[in-house]
């Protein structure tokens, strides 16, 4: 199904601070879109404000032609989030952290084992969170991505603590979810290569 | 709303399984508690009568301050390691989801209390007849402590260290609970009639159990900002 995420003449305030005013953009099913910007400009803050998790001072977002807002609940069942932090309880196994997210999604059909082992974590599974290292622990919040099984993903700096391999790995996992009729709205400072359409949005 | 169900008993069972893993966290309301208790009677000497006086209220002091002890990291740690972000964008209504986490919170942090009473009572030499009264006020107290609890402890989340803030908040709250629980029991051991007080806690905990996820919901939206 194609589905389409439109913003219009978006303005957020942090405190006083104006970060930006009149952002717009339409993203459909099967592209990217990368939100560019220097440190502190308000990658994070319209990321986490297209989520719902903060108001914009002014602007719409709507999910297929009805406003986000109006239906949060119907809006949040398509969106998976891959936050700045993990997630994730380090006292937990990647594993029983991965049933809980499956538990809270009542239409997803992969297994938390498969997932895992799809990521590379199949030794990792049933040691606790904590003794994982950085880049394992992204690798494991990827795992929630695919589980969540839904198509829209928002991923605030996906590609910190991952070495090369991880990254190209974060790469094709998000090039396969677009190409599966995904879309993603992805805040990084670097550069990214996708097999995928990716537009840009720069914030000034 | 499907899945709802689920969402709350998975949300129930990952807490209990984080206290498992941490003993501690779950055992320092309970400590607290059964030292405060305890220690009275030493301090004021075996005087029957003097023991079975404050007994009630002594108990339910500590059981109030054990309680508002152990509120504190009920969203803390969520807060820290981004796992309340996945709570509020998840697909289950956010109110659910806080109760499960508060209902996880009374089974390790209330229900003991509730359970250790009746050694409690036995140390204030308090009628054997009075030691379920107890453990009935105890029972309806902390439920409805969890669940006021749980709107300071969404408020304060945000705030660092944030303890002092929220036992303001929540003790205002607490204090009908605080003076209808003792009573209720100290009119109990002098063998007077003491329903009413059982009803109050009951309409406490009732209407803090239908309002309480929803304000704690809002509230963590809020704090979340």
């Amino acid at each position: 199904m194609n589905h389409k995420l439109i913003a219009k003449d978006l303005t957020l305030f942090r405190g006083e601070r104006c970060l930006f005013t009149g952002l717009g953009f339409a993203l459909e099913s099967g592209s990217v879109l990368a939100l560019k910007g220097a440190n502190g400009c308000g990658k994070t803050s319209l990321l986490r404000a297209l989520a719902g998790l903060i108001d914009f001072e002014e602007g719409k977002v709507s999910w297929d032609g009805s406003p986000a807002s109006s239906d949060a609940q119907v809006y949040r069942s398509q969106l998976a989030w891959y936050g700045h932090r993990t997630g994730f309880k380090l006292d937990l196994t990647p594993l029983e952290n991965l049933r809980f997210d499956a538990m809270l999604r009542p239409g997803t059909s992969s297994s938390p084992e498969d997932v895992l082992r799809s990521v590379g974590l199949e030794r990792q599974m049933g040691l606790p969170m904590r003794q994982l290292s950085a880049g394992q622990q992204r690798r494991a919040a990827l795992a929630r991505m695919l589980i969540a099984d839904v198509p829209l993903w928002m991923m605030d700096e996906p590609f910190t603590n991952l070495d090369v391999a991880g990254r190209e790995f974060v790469e094709a996992t998000l090039s396969q979810h677009v190409a599966g009729g995904g879309m993603a709205i992805i805040a990084t400072h670097l550069a990214v290569s996708l097999d995928a359409p990716l537009a840009e949005l720069v914030i000034q | 709303m499907p899945g709802m169900l689920t969402a709350f008993v998975a949300t129930t069972h990952r807490e209990l399984l984080l206290s498992l893993r941490r003993p501690g966290d779950m055992l320092n309301p309970l400590m607290f508690f059964l030292m405060v208790s305890t220690l009275f009677p030493l301090a004021i000497g075996p005087d029957n009568d003097t023991l079975r006086e404050i007994g009630p209220g002594v108990t339910w002091v500590a059981a109030l301050l054990a309680m508002l002890l152990s509120l504190n990291s009920l969203f803390v740690s969520d807060y820290e390691d981004g796992s309340l972000e996945q709570l509020l964008l998840s697909a289950q209504p956010l109110p659910v989801l806080g109760l499960g986490k508060t209902l996880a919170h009374w089974l390790g942090a209330g229900l003991p209390l509730v359970i250790v009473a009746p050694v409690v009572a036995v140390t204030y030499r308090l009628p054997n007849e009075v030691i379920g009264i107890m453990m009935l006020t105890l029972l309806l107290g902390t439920i409805s402590l969890s669940l006021l609890g749980s709107i300071g402890a969404a408020l304060t989340v945000g705030v660092h260290r944030g303890t002092a803030l929220l036992s303001l908040l929540v003790l205002p709250l607490a204090m009908p609970l605080l003076i209808f629980g003792a009573r209720t029991v100290s009119l109990a051991a002098n063998n007077e009639v003491f329903s009413a007080g059982i009803y109050f806690l009951a309409a406490y905990a009732v209407g803090a159990l239908t309002l309480a996820p929803f304000a704690t919901a809002a509230a963590l939206r809020i704090s979340n900002e």
